[in-house]
């Protein structure tokens, strides 16, 4: 449930943003995410953001994923 | 796509899969709350994947299947209204209520539009001042604060004809009323990505700490719900059940502040009727008194004929999670995507529908 | 002038039907068939005789990257070239809703002007009623084309055979998701044109590489997903395909991720799936590359006698899952 998509914000007015993913690009509600900056990353659901995506820990998920299976 | 195609690799998953294999000794009964997850495991296969003892059952969190018939009913029932406009999410279109849906609701002359959000809902009211554009709330914790932001724009605004009807509903009560049902018995849930964006992870802490039932909260792509299995293997082979956040990047423990504080301003907690479960209290949001000039089920006064529920059709054992899609009667016979009986088939979530779509090829 | 809206009268055949056919139609679609004006077209044709009919309701009937009146045009044209048939002449009959203007008529003639002759085609017969607001969208418009089958070209839905190669003529979904951004309350940008083109010189090209070619088809509604469902049961085989090798744009990719569409299902208007024997395949995607509109070419899958009447999608993890044919239509969702 609850399609919630990674977009970057482009530019900001007032409660509105503008983002985009590959390219495609829609103005969208920040009333939830009062915090975002131009640059960061927003999950978006239904034309509002969320919440502002936490890179470092994207990062760290992903080094976690690539810890190899243990050869015991 | 950033954030996306990262965890839809190939290499990561065979190593997250390799690590499952390992550590996994004993039958394990998963069930993945969330719709949407159903629709990515299905999607990439990730079933086939998974070592034998592990196996995932699907659960209800499909905001559209658990709809009661009797709600779908109230909503059709707007829309033979006169001078109303209905404005709905896609997923609504095709559910069938006791006698109707809103797609034919719309073939039968009534001014039914998807939209993809309640923005849009609220444009469609300031380009049609005459008419009455009542919008559709379905949706968890989710969407609840996008419907709530709506309503509050629309009175700082001054649009004066726009309404709601709240069908929002509330996750970790129903996962309680299913666990009480004690029909289960579950190891671990993987817990829903982004209702826990808004809500965090304290409101899961009963179920390790009153059911032992181990928690993780999972992202969507597939990288991020096999991290999230293997992370509840491992809580459930310690014997340690606990909840925990997978989905790092997207959660908080404290969940969105701003969205729970506008959620608050604008819903109270009331009960839900919930398909294939009744009534359930305390599980859903009713618009507070202040703002019920925006709630359509008081704007408008609507008669409905007596719910009806669809004969043979187990929609709501499905999804209690006691029966598979296989073991309905009506399963491909009387019940497909084109002519669906229950909710189930036709949510492109819905356990139905996606066994019906990308059924393995066992 | 271009904002003067076409009246009921100008569909009733007398004075002004006349007018808005001499000064706006015959201009563009010129030709000697149309300049006589008379009831039927008449021809020599000898051959094999590809027939087909097609209407158009596509809403709203400007989209990036074409309008109704191309996709009127290439939409026909491509029918009679899956056949294997080189189109030779179409008819065109509009209705009009009262009240579309005079500039949108004309901008949707140019459009045809422009694609019969990228085609080849000609717009031998046409006719134009005009109906009250509301009973028909903008513009609806209905074609019918005739096309003529070279010798020794035998190509159907039900030919393909087990081993044979599954070729798809480039990327998917771009028309589906350029027409769905301009719908209201959809309103996305998206950086997507429709891919709406004729296919004709393509199919022509790839006859000349083989004649070896089974099935040919371009999956419009319901996606590539449903146009290979199509292809298996009619010729009651199986059918795999390798998702990573099924060529989609990233901003096709980006869209379908915020509406929750799966591109299999989105529908294409300048694509085309081809189901050839194995050996010949390297050629004839050669072949197509060549062509601007098979630049992007590729073989994503081959014919099997497993699972008959069934598509089954290696996903990119290595699984595989069944891909059946859409069923109603495709929704945007929420969750």
């Amino acid at each position: 449930m609850c399609l919630a998509v990674p977009v970057k914000v482009v530019s900001i007015d007032g409660k509105e943003a503008e983002v985009e993913i590959g390219g495609v690009k829609r103005r969208v509600s920040i009333v939830l995410t009062p915090e975002a900056k131009v640059g960061d990353y927003v999950l978006l659901h239904t034309g509002y953001a969320i919440n502002v995506i936490n890179e470092a820990e994207a990062q760290e998920t992903l080094k976690i994923l690539e810890e190899m299976a243990s050869l015991e | 796509m950033k954030f996306i195609d990262e965890f839809r690799d190939v290499e990561l998953a065979k190593n997250v899969i390799g690590r499952i294999k390992q550590i996994s000794t004993r039958p394990t009964r998963l069930m993945e709350f969330c719709g949407g997850h159903t629709v990515s495991i299905m999607r990439s296969g990730l079933r086939q994947l998974l070592p034998p003892t592990v196996e995932m059952l699907s659960g209800p969190g499909c905001p559209v299947c658990v709809t009661a018939n009797a709600d779908i009913d109230k909503a059709i029932a707007l829309a033979g209204l006169p001078d109303v406009i209905i404005t709905t999410f896609g997923d609504m279109m095709k559910v069938p209520g006791s006698y109707s849906s809103l797609q034919r609701a719309r073939a039968e002359e009534a001014d039914v539009r998807i939209v993809y959000s309640t923005q849009d809902a609220l444009q469609i009211a300031r380009d049609n001042p005459t008419k009455s554009v009542i919008f559709i709330g379905i949706g968890f914790e989710t969407t609840a604060p996008t419907i709530a932001a709506s309503i509050l724009e629309a009175e700082s605004k001054g649009i004066k004809n726009y309404y709601v009807l709240c069908l929002s509903k509330l996750c970790p009560p129903i996962m309680k009323a299913l666990l009480d049902l004690g029909e289960l018995k579950l190891d671990g849930i993987v817990c829903p990505g982004h209702v826990s964006v808004i809500i965090g992870s304290r409101p899961y802490q009963f179920i390790p700490r009153d059911y032992g039932v181990a928690c993780v909260i999972s992202g969507f792509e597939p990288l991020d719900i096999l991290l999230s299995v293997e992370m509840l293997v491992a809580q459930i082979e310690t014997g340690k059940p606990k909840v925990e956040i997978a989905y790092r990047r997207g959660v908080n423990p404290q969940g969105n502040k701003t969205a729970l504080v506008l959620m608050d301003t604008i819903f109270e907690i009331g009960s839900a009727d919930w398909r294939g479960m009744g009534v359930v209290p305390a599980s859903g949001l009713k618009i507070r008194k202040k703002f019920e000039r925006f709630d359509a089920e008081k704007a408008f006064s609507i008669t409905t004929e007596p719910v009806r529920e669809a004969k043979g059709c187990i929609c709501g054992d499905i999804l209690r999670g006691v029966k598979i899609p296989l073991d309905c009667k009506l399963f491909r016979k009387a019940c497909t995507p084109e002519h669906p009986v229950g909710p189930c088939m036709v949510s492109s979530e819905g356990s139905c529908a996606a066994y019906y779509q990308y059924g393995s090829e066992e | 002038m271009n904002d003067e809206t076409i009246l009921l009268a100008h569909g009733s055949g007398g004075r002004l039907s006349h007018d808005l056919i001499e000064k706006n139609f015959l201009p563009p679609l010129d030709n000697p068939f149309l300049a006589r004006l008379d009831d039927s077209a008449v021809f020599d044709v000898s051959g094999r005789i590809a027939f087909t009919t097609d209407s158009y309701v596509v809403s709203p009937i400007f989209f990036p990257g074409g309008d109704i009146g191309k996709l009127a045009v290439c939409g026909t044209v491509n029918d009679l070239s899956m056949s294997g048939a080189a189109p030779l002449y179409l008819s065109l009959s509009f209705i009009v809703e009262e009240g579309l203007t005079l500039g949108e008529l004309k901008k949707v003639l140019s459009s045809i002007k422009a694609a019969a002759e990228e085609a080849g085609v000609k717009i031998v017969t046409g006719d134009t009623k005009v109906v009250n607001r509301s009973s028909a969208d903008k513009l609806f418009i209905n074609t019918s084309g005739i096309g003529v089958i070279p010798e020794g070209v035998d190509i159907s839905g039900a030919n393909a055979r087990v081993g044979d190669k599954i070729i798809l003529s480039g990327t998917i979904g771009d028309h589906g998701i350029a027409v769905m951004s301009q719908r209201e309350g959809l309103k996305f940008s998206v950086p997507v044109k429709s891919d709406c083109a004729p296919l004709n010189k393509l199919v022509s090209q790839m006859l000349e590489a083989s004649r070896r070619i089974h099935c040919l088809r371009d999956p419009t509604r319901g996606g590539l997903a449903t146009t290979l469902n199509e292809f298996a049961r009619q010729s009651k085989v199986g059918i795999r395909i390798e998702e990573e090798k099924i060529p989609v744009r990233d901003g096709v990719r980006a869209a379908c991720e915020l509406l929750g569409f799966d591109p299999l299902y989105v529908a294409n208007e300048g694509k085309l799936v081809a189901i050839v024997a194995p050996g010949d395949a390297p050629k004839i995607l050669a072949k197509m590359k060549r062509n601007k509109y098979g630049a992007e070419a590729a073989v994503i899958g081959e014919v099997t006698s497993e699972h008959k009447g069934r598509v089954i999608l290696k996903t990119n993890l290595g699984a595989s899952r069944i891909v059946d044919m859409l069923s109603g239509e495709l929704l945007p969702r929420i969750c």
